[in-house]
């Protein structure tokens, strides 16, 4: 039993850093693409992850059997609805900027004092 | 402890509604404020969960954040995304709103405090309805008693809108065509998760439509959600091939069909010498009448508002050709 309830702590834990991380970077990143890829995470992995560490410490039930199809459903249709946002925003004409990150990088080292 | 949560969670979701609306106000990309208004309505739709009211929550996720939605986006296809900023300020209309805003305010001050026991509501209507729907209908979920059966009068009505709705549109735009060539390009990766999603969702909608006597849902969320099954498909697949599965001229008929299933149950019981829409008549036991009665209506309620849900989709999505 100790297993268990350790089990669905660890889950809850991973769950919560990765809701966290998720939140940080959909404010703190610097495109629409690294902050699409930060969001996805808290949909995909996280919020399946909060789930298990829940059915984990309530135990098997029939609400439980139902959560486990949300997470099936999460599971297949939240990568997928990253994809189909970041397929329109290339067809958008959205480029991620490459071209400037090497232009930072070039300024960076032109910066460094040498 | 508990009490002190529910509080916290109706404080944070009310504070995220105002959020959005200052943000949907200040915005002048008409796509953001769109699916600000879809976050506002999944927000909403907690609030009614948390107030206990299930089929209000399941309506207001199904047609405010998921069909009002898609409906804006084809919408704005045809509008274009920038809003026309006039930056004109009017001291008379903030006047107005303000007064409205006051007047409003000023009226919550009679109303009842909330969960109140002894609230005009929770004296005179709803006992008798819980009793009566034991009693009279025996279906456990009151709301689609009181929906279907005590209110069925104001229901016909609200299923008639919606038709009138659908041909308000239709009459405005047409039903719109598509050009073989604007298919969307086809993906993979979409085409493959969709296939299984959409059956899913149609044998949700099934499940939704004839589980509304025992559960949450009923003919308006069953309606909405079958319907974006179809929207789901015209989107990745293309919608010519969606006009091959429900070619655009029979939505207004399936419509029709849906109100008119409505209105002839309620006639049917005119003919036993009882009143418009008492289902008691249509069975020698009153209380499996009232089973068929609701089933009835609800199938009829269904069938109108997925065809005219699907319906607007056409007109909005397809290309017009009195532009």
């Amino acid at each position: 039993m100790i297993i268990i309830s350790l089990l669905s702590d660890f889950c809850l834990l991973i769950g919560g850093i990765f809701t966290l991380t998720g939140a940080v970077g959909l404010l703190r990143l610097p495109n629409f693409y690294t902050r699409l890829h930060a969001a996805s995470v808290t949909e995909s992995l996280a919020a399946p992850l909060l789930i298990i560490g829940i059915i984990l410490d309530t135990g098997f039930t029939l609400d439980s059997a139902k959560l486990i199809i949300i997470i099936i459903i999460m599971v297949v249709s939240s990568p997928t609805i990253t994809h189909a946002l970041c397929r329109a925003a290339a067809h958008g004409g959205y480029a991620p900027d490459m071209q400037k990150k090497k232009q930072r990088q070039a300024d960076n080292r032109a910066k460094e004092p040498k | 402890m508990i009490e002190n949560l529910h509080l916290l969670i109706n404080v944070f979701l009310l504070a995220f509604l105002v959020l959005i609306v200052f943000a949907a106000i200040n915005t002048n990309n008409l796509f953001v404020a769109t699916m600000l208004f879809g976050i506002f309505s999944f927000v909403t739709a907690l609030l009614f969960l948390d107030l206990d009211a299930v089929d209000v929550a399941f309506t207001e996720a199904a047609v405010g954040a998921g069909f009002t939605t898609v409906l804006m986006l084809s919408a704005l296809r045809l509008t274009g995304a920038f809003e026309n900023v006039k930056h004109r300020q009017s001291v008379l209309g903030l006047f107005i709103v303000v007064l409205t805003g006051a007047a409003l305010i000023y009226g919550t001050a009679d109303f009842p405090r909330m969960g109140d026991p002894n609230s005009a509501v929770h004296l005179n209507l709803a006992p008798e309805f819980i009793q009566l729907t034991q009693e009279k209908i025996d279906i456990p979920n009151v709301v689609t008693a009181v929906l279907a059966s005590f209110r069925g009068y104001d229901t016909f009505g609200e299923t008639v809108v919606v038709f009138s709705a659908g041909v308000a549109v239709l009459l405005l735009l047409g039903m719109g065509q598509v050009e073989p060539k604007k298919e969307p390009e086809q993906n993979v990766v979409l085409r493959i998760v969709v296939k299984p999603i959409i059956a899913l969702i149609l044998i949700f909608g099934l499940y939704v439509q004839f589980h509304g006597d025992f559960g949450a849902g009923g003919g308006f969320q069953a309606g909405v959600i079958f319907a974006s099954a179809f929207i789901l498909y015209s989107l990745v697949f293309g919608e010519s091939y969606t006009r091959k599965v429900i070619p655009a001229a029979i939505l207004p008929r399936l419509a029709a069909l849906g109100v008119l299933i409505y209105g002839v149950t309620g006639l049917a019981s005119l003919l036993f010498d009882k009143p418009f829409l008492d289902y008691n008549a249509l069975s020698s036991n009153p209380v499996s009448g009232q089973h068929t009665g609701i089933l009835l209506v609800e199938a009829g309620v269904g069938l109108a508002v997925f065809a005219t849900v699907l319906l607007i989709f056409y007109s909005f999505s397809g290309v017009n050709h009195n532009e």
